[in-house]
């Protein structure tokens, strides 16, 4: 058993990688890679799609890395393999991203990604930080096998200023609350993407890891 | 709801940490991993690693420790002290850290906050703080562990790089680090709402009311502190209940 995770040049992969091992190891679920190679993505029974920055920059960068995206598409799109996109790996599941101009995403889960409004609710004039970076609670829209043991409350650490509008609400499987719903995790078939950092979520996200791994849709 | 982060500071010297940890049983006080694991497990909201020595000789110590760290513990890491440029900045993110933090260098030139938030997304970019107070209601950044003035206007320099792109600010104030006097609330408050990224309040940690004013008068995201844990006055779980038994929102884990 092969997990990939795919390294194009965005951010930091050392604890995501980290994170995967541990907890290969400890679900007894093989070999985890960090990989540029686009036929070792096609060869591998999952894939992990990581991504910090901007959405633009990202997408280019993925772009840039030749038959990256088409064996990653292919593997999931056409051969159902697992799959999981962290941060702005996961806002590029989206149709369109709105950060620096408009840049197409891979449009598996409608909608698009959008700056966070900083304006509250009601209004007093105290305005929200943007980013929206620390600790924030869970709430579960829809139960998922890579959810099992994370419930409504447990929290994730969530760091970005743009969040994914996701169209059709059964796709969003999560949502945190900031001024406004922002969606924390999306998915459908073999596919899954959270907005905040398993890696960096102790341990919820190494349960969510460990979930993944053992994941067989 | 968004929580209040506690973030532990560990200053760090020739890749030991200063005056060492006390708190629980640690074998070696003064080793900031053993540290860093312990935080992990007391349910610190990040941790924050300054080398107050970085040269360029003991570097490669520091990303060491940070590499170790980063092995271990899955919670976000802060890493600042000698940071100069984005190769910098690359060179920790690479090593494990997860946000990394200017502090001289933005001082001397805010374009590099630009350059590196351009480069690696603001999302990894703090900019470090430390101001004295100069007249009432008027504070100016100090550099060099606080030996050297700039004239600088803290508030001004906070909008101007949160505008260059920096994530969040650490804002430390020189009049109160190491006094356990509490956080200097009014230096807090403007810089916090100057700016709309996130401030952590540091310096001056005492007592758990203290932590809770940096939030409720000083408007803070976060609140840092050292010795009041390390030396074991008080768990990371006694801050919490503390804070939320105050009406501020906490992780409770």
């Amino acid at each position: 058993m092969l997990t990939a995770l795919i390294d194009y040049d965005s951010g930091n992969l050392h604890s995501a990688a980290k994170a995967f091992e541990r907890m290969a190891a400890e679900r007894n679920a093989g070999q985890v890679v960090v990989t540029q190679d686009p036929d070792l993505v096609a060869r591998a029974d999952r894939i992990v799609l990581p991504g910090d920055g901007a959405f633009a920059a990202c997408r280019m960068a993925l772009g840039d890395v030749t038959g990256m995206y088409e064996a990653i598409s292919d593997a999931v799109l056409n051969r159902g393999r697992p799959f999981l996109g962290i941060c702005v790996g996961m806002q590029m599941m989206a149709s369109w991203g709105r950060e620096y101009g408009d840049t197409a995403g891979f449009d598996w889960i409608g909608g698009e990604v959008v700056r966070i409004d900083p304006a509250r609710p009601g209004g007093r004039g105290d305005r929200l930080k943007v980013p929206h970076m620390g600790w924030n609670d869970l709430v579960i829209d829809h139960p998922h096998p890579v959810l099992a043991g994370l419930s409504t409350g447990d929290h994730a650490y969530f760091v970005h200023s743009y969040h994914f509008r996701v169209a059709d609400p059964a796709e969003r499987l999560a949502h945190v609350e900031y001024g406004q719903d922002i969606t924390a995790i999306v998915g459908r078939d073999t596919m899954l993407g959270t907005q905040f950092h398993p890696e960096k979520s102790q341990a919820v996200g190494l349960r969510l890891i460990g979930n993944f791994l053992d994941w067989r849709p | 709801m968004l929580k209040v982060r506690i973030i532990p500071c560990l200053d760090v010297a020739d890749g030991r940490v200063v005056k060492g940890v006390n708190f629980v049983d640690l074998v070696d006080a003064g080793d900031p991993v053993a540290a860093a694991r312990a935080y992990d497990a007391a349910g610190a909201d990040e941790l924050c690693f300054l080398d107050i020595h970085a040269t360029h000789e003991n570097r490669g110590t520091m990303f060491d420790l940070v590499t170790r760290t980063a092995e271990q513990c899955f919670m976000p890491l802060t890493v600042g002290g000698g940071v100069r440029s984005h190769h910098d900045v690359r060179a920790l993110l690479l090593a494990g850290a997860d946000k990394v933090s200017f502090n001289s260098a933005a001082v001397a030139n805010p374009d590099v906050v630009a350059e590196a938030a351009d480069r690696f997304g603001s999302q990894c970019i703090v900019v470090a703080i430390d101001a004295k107070t100069v007249a009432p209601g008027k504070w100016e950044i100090f550099t060099h562990g606080g030996r050297r003035e700039t004239g600088i206007d803290a508030v001004e320099f906070a909008r101007t790089v949160a505008t260059k792109g920096a994530g969040e600010i650490l804002l430390t104030s020189m009049d109160r680090d190491g006094t356990r006097a509490g956080f200097n609330l009014g230096l807090t408050r403007a810089v916090s709402d100057a700016v709309n990224i996130p401030v952590i309040a540091s310096g001056g940690v005492g007592t758990l009311d203290h932590l809770v004013e940096g939030v409720t008068l000083g408007g803070a995201s976060a609140v840092l502190a050292a010795s009041i844990f390390h030396f074991g006055d008080f768990t990371i779980a006694q801050a919490k209940a503390h804070m939320v038994a105050a009406g501020i929102p906490m992780r409770l884990t």
